[in-house]
């Protein structure tokens, strides 16, 4: 059977059973329609403190952008070219930007008690963002192939080792510490990234602490 | 905060807002930002200690990290888990943290030594010094490794007297040490040609990539820890958040870091994994704060709110 396009959408929907059509819906309501992108923002959204949310978010951009320039260069790269340092340098930099903004940003929602009116999960995922960003950046120092590695390793083995996590997680292997920090890690930050704006996006700005009873 | 009557965002009036024109900005303020802290700063970037180094700027202490770790009175040696099963490791309280792990990277002290001299040495005095310890029963071993290394001793420090020789190889005198000179020497003499890291670290394997013997050596000798101290990098020293110089390290982990510093951290066999209970505990108050009442009120208490929603606020009054 065949359909035009804009017979498509009434067919879909007499056609409940359809995996793809039920998939699509969902991903459909996970923000309500026109908030994905909103041109306007409730009156409230007037502060320097929502800046920040959005600088951690562009300090990422830069942070895995640079990660990337040094991913094609290779472990050693940096350390026998100018341009590799300089990389380096930018990465090392934009993540201590990062974790700046993203500590400015946490305290600015705590103060504010963000988690209201359903934003629970939101928190939730912006402090497992939080210690799973810290995980990262551990082993990029670790993956430095340098003396600073070398001591952090030796130091660091026994913390983890402590909690029986050194079991599989070994500080004292370069290899591993570099694919979890190259890949494991980075997508467990980009998925809850686009968890945390998702749910920003479904519940929209927490309304002021004195607007409760307004509703 | 009994029940959350926090209305619907969607609900209020709106303002104009360009949430991409704010990112793009954003992404230039952060790209000029790095860039320019990368210019003026740039980052560490320290070379890697050698093995070759070690050798030659402090080939006693290498020497008596050989033995030790042929007597196996080395920190990997008595570590327990992951490495193996000489100590119970840390406990969390009752809970032996450590050893629930296992020994998934089992590391025999003594084939720290004995693994690269037996792969790579073509000295004969080396290959038989090898054939006797291997020959020879535990306990003998043990007796020959720990009589060295009580010979060797250690040097007079923090009112301690010296020991043996005072931690000087030269001056050690005779006895039944077996072949653990022999086999100490051997290390070194490995040691100083450069090829030690690469019998640690490839094991028999062309591609290399695991460290794990050879940074446990090197921890095992007081070279890294010691280049590392006067660095400001010990963890009495808050040496966990901070890097080489002056650069920024992980600053984000002050708090961790700070437990180590005070008691009754600062003097406990499970400082480790108690900081790290205590950290996980932590972490998870802040998590799920929202369902933690009294905790979940304090930006009520403390109206820092009113800040950062002046404007609504101002507005709202007239």
């Amino acid at each position: 059977m065949t359909a035009r396009t804009d017979e498509l959408t009434s067919l879909e929907t007499d056609d409940p059973g359809n995996w793809t059509t039920r998939l699509r819906g969902r991903i459909e309501g996970l923000v309500p329609a026109g908030q994905a992108l909103p041109a306007r923002q409730p009156v409230y959204v007037a502060s320097w403190i929502y800046i920040f949310g959005v600088l951690t978010l562009t300090s990422l951009v830069v942070v895995i952008a640079s990660g990337c320039v040094l991913a094609l260069g290779g472990v050693q790269w940096w350390h026998v070219s100018s341009l590799g340092h300089y990389v380096n340098s930018v990465h090392l930099w934009s993540v201590e930007l990062f974790f700046g903004f993203m500590v400015v940003h946490l305290w600015g929602k705590f103060w504010m008690a963000a988690w209201r009116g359903k934003r629970a999960l939101t928190w939730i995922s912006g402090m497992m963002l939080f210690g799973i960003s810290i995980g990262t950046s551990f082993t990029g120092f670790l993956s430095q192939s340098n003396f600073s590695s070398q001591w952090i390793g030796a130091e660091g083995k026994d913390g983890i080792n402590s909690i029986g996590a050194g079991a599989f997680f070994n500080v004292l292997n370069p290899g591993q510490m570099l694919l979890w920090h190259v890949v494991l890690l980075p997508l467990g930050v980009g998925l809850l990234t686009l968890l945390h704006i998702i749910l920003v996006r479904r519940r929209g700005v927490v309304p002021p602490l004195d607007a409760e009873l307004e509703g | 905060m009994s029940r959350d009557r926090t209305p619907d965002s969607h609900d209020f009036p709106t303002r104009r807002y360009d949430l991409v024109k704010e990112f793009v900005i954003a992404l230039v303020v952060v790209l000029v930002l790095s860039g320019a802290l990368a210019a003026v700063f740039s980052s560490p970037d320290e070379k890697a200690i050698t093995m070759s180094g070690w050798a030659k700027a402090d080939p006693d202490n290498l020497v008596t990290t050989a033995a030790g770790e042929l007597a196996g009175t080395t920190t990997s040696a008595g570590y327990g888990a992951p490495y193996n099963t000489a100590a119970e490791g840390q406990k969390l309280g009752p809970i032996p943290m450590q050893k629930l792990g296992g020994v998934r990277i089992p590391i025999n002290s003594a084939d720290l030594v004995l693994g690269p001299l037996s792969n790579s040495s073509i000295d004969p005095a080396v290959s038989s010094a090898v054939a006797t310890w291997k020959a020879a029963t535990p306990d003998q071993q043990t007796k020959w490794a720990t009589a060295y290394s009580d010979a060797i001793g250690t040097a007079a420090a923090d009112g301690a007297p010296a020991t043996g020789a005072g931690g000087e190889v030269a001056k050690v005198k005779p006895g039944e040490y077996g072949p653990v000179p022999a086999l100490s020497s051997g290390l070194l003499a490995l040691a100083k040609t450069g090829g030690l890291e690469g019998a640690l670290t490839s094991s028999g394997n062309f591609y290399g990539g695991d460290q794990t013997k050879s940074l446990l050596l090197l921890a095992d000798g007081a070279y890294l820890e010691d280049l590392a101290v006067a660095q400001n990098l010990g963890g009495d020293q808050w040496g966990m958040m901070n890097e080489v110089g002056n650069a920024p390290g992980q600053p984000w982990m002050w708090l961790y870091t700070f437990w180590y510093q005070v008691k009754p951290f600062s003097t406990s066999d499970n400082a480790d994994a108690q900081v790290w209970g205590l950290m996980m505990l932590l972490t998870l108050l802040l998590m799920f704060l929202p369902f933690i009442p009294g905790l979940r009120s304090i930006p009520r208490w403390i109206p820092i709110h009113r800040l950062v929603w002046r404007n609504y606020y101002r507005t709202k009054r007239a």
